[in-house]
């Protein structure tokens, strides 16, 4: 099923605003206006747009620490991303989770986690939750070609498969694990093979066309809306400013680098939409300004907002507050 | 004994340095430790020794543990690493269930000499996940060994025991120390046994016990102290198991007041156990009642202004400091 031109400018304006998120955070970061850890999703747009545009607002999203594009994508509102990753009042956990730890289940997202490989059987429960209800929702579940080394992740495929769930399991294979080379850390070539011991399809896609992966992703929501379980869908992409903000990135080689920077899913989307007739120049500089301009005044806002009251320590370790020893 | 000055993280190097160069049976096994990725204390090994005694591991902790529980077995002496100790949970099974109780269930037959080192990390707003200081949880097993070095010098000496220590030892490492600069001995062997407390500074009005970061609030605390006329008596305990009771029992016979700091959460932290023994041992001769700080009984909040309130500091040690010098008359609640 091709993707109509309207989706395809959707698409855009996602992958449009999670760059300029990104571009504005390292900037802020860099020049010491922003105090606070961040986990670049610059060059990973296209996946976490194609689940942006793809999954239903009732379906779930589970993500890790390197989330701001995943968030933006289903629909986190920047001010809640912002807020939290600036420690204040108005972030999406009042500033208590940080920027690893943000969820917004009236989004659908779910889980952030700063543990890798801890989302895949979290996302199992949700999707058991799912099946005993009879919903037909899906749970997708984002995490890293690193995170395919977990036994947790494993034990979840395997589960997953086992139970028929409704689960797509996503990994965004940057082709590093902090600063370890995937192919330093597994012996298969492709993530996507993984699946076939736990029979379920296993299919990579270039991560960096978003209209791929939205068709491989359709696929896989669909089979497991209808009942035919989990997929694991491997995008291969590129982490383009390292594994944290201000890596210096000394054992990336520059000729990968370079290579992956001329793949970068931006313009090469950008010149797609111009070449197919799809969006004119112009419609497409109006959605960066339009953007940017969104970028900046959710920035503005959380500057200017309140840290959380000291309160806000003791509540939320329990229920009841009574029950915190002092 | 000529001395060098380096930071906590060029005194770990050297430690392990020093083991690899000596016995063959050390080996470093790990996530991102090897060369060029490594930016810690392993930094340059991989390249010195290389990649099959300095081993980059999948993201497998649970693995990575029980790797290095079967080297052990077989006479290796494996050296891994936990990159943050909250990521430790994960491996807690070969840990707790495996490395701490073969030497008793096998009769003595099997042993499991590792060493694990791990970072705490805390205070950089990382949030709930990456700042746990959870050394009480191994301190609860029979078997296990602690250690919780403060300073290069201890690191160092500290860390060499460690990895030819016969039991399996849990060698918590402190980010915020790893850049602490120290006068630390050249000598390549140089070791300091388990067990043993520090004095770092004589007092005689009261003994603050701590270890790790902890040590750094205490000994900031102590000078406060000194300005206020009170002579504060800094413990560094080093080794949380073995414990040194003798030196603790010593100090606080003399001081008859104590308050015991870390940056484990106080509810149920090794402070508990510190201040228990105390009590047991002590209770004609204390004047006060034993006061722990450590830190709130929260998740640790990313925002910088409530992860402010959450870990001991000099402030609120002079404060327990003070409180245990008070009049008994003033001190009822
Ligand atoms: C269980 C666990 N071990 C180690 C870490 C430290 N760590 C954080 S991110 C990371 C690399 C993860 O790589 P990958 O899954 O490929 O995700 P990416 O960061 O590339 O998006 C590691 C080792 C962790 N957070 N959790
Ligand atoms: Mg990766």
């Amino acid at each position: 099923m091709a993707t109509d031109s309207g989706s395809q400018r959707r698409l855009y304006e996602l992958m449009v605003l999670m760059k300029a998120a990104d571009d504005r955070l390292s900037k802020g970061i860099a020049t010491g206006e922003l105090l606070c850890v961040y986990w670049p999703s610059r060059g990973q747009e296209a996946i976490a747009a194609a689940l942006g545009l793809c999954l239903r607002p009732d379906d779930q999203l589970l993500t890790t620490y390197r989330g701001l594009h995943d968030l933006i994508g289903k629909g986190v509102p920047l001010l809640e991303i912002f807020g939290e990753m600036l420690g204040r009042q108005v972030g999406a956990s009042r500033g208590k989770g940080g920027t690893m730890h943000i969820a917004r289940p009236e989004s659908g997202v779910m889980l952030s986690t700063g543990i890798v490989g801890a989302g895949p059987p979290v996302a199992v429960g949700l999707a058991l939750a799912a099946k005993r209800r009879g919903l037909d929702r899906v749970t997708a579940v984002s995490f890293g070609d690193g995170a395919t080394n977990t036994g947790s992740f494993h034990e979840a495929a395997n589960m997953a498969a086992l139970w028929d769930l409704p689960v797509v399991l996503v990994c965004q294979n940057n082709q590093y694990a902090e600063m370890t080379p995937t192919e330093h850390t597994m012996k298969v070539e492709r993530v996507a093979d993984r699946a076939l011991a736990y029979g379920m399809p296993g299919v990579r896609v270039d991560g960096n066309d978003p209209l791929a992966v939205v068709a491989s992703l359709r696929q896989a929501l669909e089979r497991a809306r209808s009942g035919g379980g989990p997929t694991l869908l491997e995008c291969l992409t590129f982490r383009f400013r390292g594994h944290y903000f201000g890596d210096p990135m000394a054992y990336i080689p520059k000729e990968q680098l370079a290579a992956a920077q001329a793949a970068d899913p931006l313009p090469r989307f950008r010149s797609h939409l111009t070449g197919t007739g799809v969006c004119t120049e112009g419609e497409l500089d109006d959605i960066e300004a339009a953007a940017s301009a969104r970028v900046e005044d959710a920035l503005a806002a959380a500057l200017a907002a309140a840290p959380p009251s000291i309160d806000e320590l003791d509540s939320d370790v329990y229920g009841d507050p009574t029950h915190c020893p002092a | 004994m000529e001395e060098r000055e380096m930071t906590m993280r060029e005194a770990l190097n050297a430690a392990l340095d020093h083991a690899l160069a000596s016995d063959d049976r050390v080996f470093l096994l790990g996530e991102d430790i090897a060369d060029p990725g490594a930016s810690g204390p392993t930094k340059g090994l991989s390249t010195k020794y290389g990649t099959d005694r300095v081993l980059d591991t999948p993201i497998s902790e649970a693995a990575i543990v029980g790797a290095a529980i079967g080297a052990a077995l077989d006479g290796f002496l494996p050296v891994a690493e936990i990159m943050i100790m909250d990521f430790i949970g994960i491996a807690v099974d070969q840990i707790v269930n495996h490395a701490a109780k073969l030497r008793f269930m096998s009769g003595g037959r099997t042993t499991a000499p590792i060493t694990i080192r791990t970072q705490v990390y805390g205070g950089l707003g990382t949030g709930a996940t990456h700042s746990q200081s959870l050394e009480a949880w191994f301190m609860h097993i029979p078997g296990l060994k602690v250690i919780v070095p403060a300073t290069p010098r201890d690191a160092k000496g500290l860390l060499t025991s460690a990895i030819f220590d016969p039991d399996p030892c849990i060698f918590v490492e402190t980010i915020r120390l790893q850049g602490q600069r120290g006068l630390v001995p050249a000598e390549p062997s140089f070791a300091i046994p388990l067990g043993q407390a520090d004095i770092k500074r004589p007092g005689s009005d009261v003994t603050l016990i701590a270890y790790g970061r902890g040590l750094v609030e205490a000994t900031e605390a102590a000078s406060r102290l000194e300005d206020e006329g009170i002579d504060a008596e800094v413990l560094d305990l080093r080794t949380l198991v073995p414990l040194d009771v003798e030196t603790m029992l010593d100090s606080v016979r003399r001081t008859r007041r104590a308050v015991v700091v870390h940056d484990a959460v106080r509810f149920a932290g090794p402070g508990a156990e510190i201040a228990a023994i105390l009590q047991e041992e002590l209770f004609g001769d204390l004047v006060a009642p034993v006061r722990r700080v450590g830190a709130r009984f929260v998740p640790n909040p990313a925002s910088p202004s409530l992860d402010a309130q959450v870990y001991p500091d000099a402030g609120r040690i002079v404060a327990a400091a003070r409180r245990t010098l008070e009049p008994a008359s003033a001190r009822r609640e």
